[in-house]
């Protein structure tokens, strides 16, 4: 059985839909299946993200009405054969997706793909709650400014309320993915500094991404950061994360800082 | 280091519970009018005077259809305090204001005249709450923003922080062991005694026994540290811990 994986922020523009794609991107490029799944019905976006724009036929909510199979649906990445995308409907709003409908799409990826990514809308209402519904664990976007601090603590909160796993009393599993991190604008107070944003979150790190042009330029040519430019920091960041989320226990280092820092960051885990 | 953080003049704003006749009509509503009416012509008086709250969870309807039960409601003399389960969409201007987080009851409380069959299908009894003994609970996880503690019956702890925007509201003292960011109100039933103790001051409204303060009003000297609260007159006072 896959693993469901929500990436989620409540607010808006974090960069949830590119750590989704990048983070797809670098779990397949270990071998391993994987689906990414667009919750954004009516402002879909992964699908220009990973390049598949012009591919698309049949989306989500096709698939939850029951106008296609799934297969139909699914569109294997161009450059990796394990990677697929399940696009959402540009046409339809979020009351178009029903829990019913969501359940039977993830139980039948749960038995083809290793991970099931959910790139959840921005907000608290039915798209967000319903890309999380399902998810064995969570990953919560965050930039480092107070109103995103804010917005993933209350997402938190609905991961810990409004989920299966969560309604059945067991702990959902959930990481933080701090995005758009720039060290001189922390250092000069303009950001939130990496311990400040842990210390309100209290929830594990899997991976600190600069702010950088490379991932602009791979949205604009279609394609995950980690495919676009593997060697490039963000890029490098997101294999790190991939790791973290298959279980592996890796340093976390906190781009454009010095080594010494290195010390200090070595193997932390938020209470 | 004990500093005045109230004058005498401060505004109570207290919580206070009420009991409310639930009417939870069904679809079609001029059925379901009939047999309002016919309830009310065998207990006369029934509604007059009461607070009703109208339960429409679960129920399709748009803001019309609404506005026209209310209407019907205001020709029975039955005056709607508050609507119940309504999407905000169908909630208009003038309409009662939208009420959640009720809690049943049951119903030997809501009636004293001869037991009154207010739902249309079979009358399912609601067991009344069972109130645990115990007057304080601990909270083991930090508390998020938008979550928030309701405790009348006695102390809240809080193992952990509690966000922004998130609150406590109980009816002892108020302990957390970790950051406060969001709000917390000790003896919010009316008990002048309770008091707030917190790791780390960061809160954006603390109140005692209905007398409130903002982040605003607080000393600068007592941001980040840890300070306890509580109140001598109407005045909240404040200390840091050691």
């Amino acid at each position: 059985m896959g693993k469901v994986i929500v990436v989620t922020s409540g607010k808006g523009g974090v960069g949830k839909t590119t750590s989704s794609a990048a983070l797809g991107a670098a779990l397949a490029q270990r071998g391993e299946k994987v689906a990414v799944v667009d919750f954004d019905v009516g402002l879909r976006n992964l699908d220009l993200v990973m390049g598949a724009e012009r591919r698309v036929v049949y989306d989500l909510v096709n698939v939850i009405q029951g106008e296609a199979k799934l297969p139909q649906a699914l569109i294997r990445d161009k450059r990796l054969e394990t990677l697929f995308l399940l696009p959402a409907s540009q046409t339809r709003d979020k009351d178009a997706l029903t829990p019913e409908g969501v359940e039977r799409v993830m139980g039948e990826l749960k038995r083809y793909f290793d991970w099931i990514i959910c790139d959840s809308p921005a907000g608290i209402e039915r798209g967000a709650t319903l890309a999380m519904r399902h998810a064995d664990m969570a990953v919560v976007v965050t930039n480092p400014e107070v109103s995103s601090v804010r917005d993933s603590d209350r997402i938190i909160g609905l991961l810990d309320a409004k989920t299966l796993k969560a309604e059945r009393g067991e702990r959902m599993e959930k990481h933080l993915l701090l995005t758009r991190y720039d060290a001189n604008r922390a250092e000069r107070g303009d950001m939130l500094k990496v311990d400040d944003v842990l210390e309100i979150l209290s929830i594990p790190l899997i991976g600190i991404i600069p702010e950088s042009m490379d991932v602009l330029r791979a949205s604009n040519i279609g394609a995950p950061v980690t495919l676009a430019d593997a060697r490039s920091t963000p890029a490098l960041a997101y294999f790190d994360a991939a790791r973290r989320l298959s279980g592996e226990v890796l340093p976390i280092t906190i781009p454009g800082e010095k080594r010494g820092i290195f010390g200090k960051i070595f193997g932390r885990k938020a209470a | 280091m004990t500093k005045v953080l109230t004058d005498a003049r401060s505004i109570r704003i207290k919580g206070r519970s009420f009991l409310a006749v639930v009417l939870s009509p069904d679809l079609p509503f001029d059925d379901w009018l009939v047999r309002l009416d016919d309830l009310a012509a065998r207990s006369a008086g029934f509604f007059l005077g009461r607070p009703v709250v109208l339960d429409v969870a679960d129920l399709p309807i748009d803001r019309t259809q609404l506005k026209e039960l209310l209407g019907e409601f205001a020709q029975r003399n039955v005056s709607i305090m508050g609507i119940e389960g309504a999407r905000p969409s169908i909630l208009a201007q003038g309409m009662p204001p939208a009420l959640k987080g009720g809690k049943p009851v049951s119903d030997e409380a809501v009636a004293k005249e001869p037991i009154i069959e207010l739902r249309n299908s079979q009358s399912k009894p609601v067991a009344a709450e069972v109130r645990p003994a115990s007057q304080s609970i601990i909270i083991r996880e930090p508390v998020r923003s938008g979550q928030s503690v309701i405790f009348p019956e006695g102390d809240v702890t809080v193992i952990g922080s509690v966000a922004s925007g998130a609150e406590i509201i109980a009816g002892g003292s108020v302990h957390i062991y970790g950051t406060l960011r969001g709000r917390a109100m000790a003896g919010s039933v009316g008990n002048a005694s309770a008091r707030i103790f917190c790791r780390k001051l960061e809160a954006e409204l603390l109140a005692i026994d209905g007398v409130y303060k903002m982040a605003e009003d607080m000393p600068p000297g007592l941001r980040g540290q840890p300070v306890q609260l509580w109140l001598e007159g109407d005045t909240i006072m404040a200390e840091t811990l050691i």
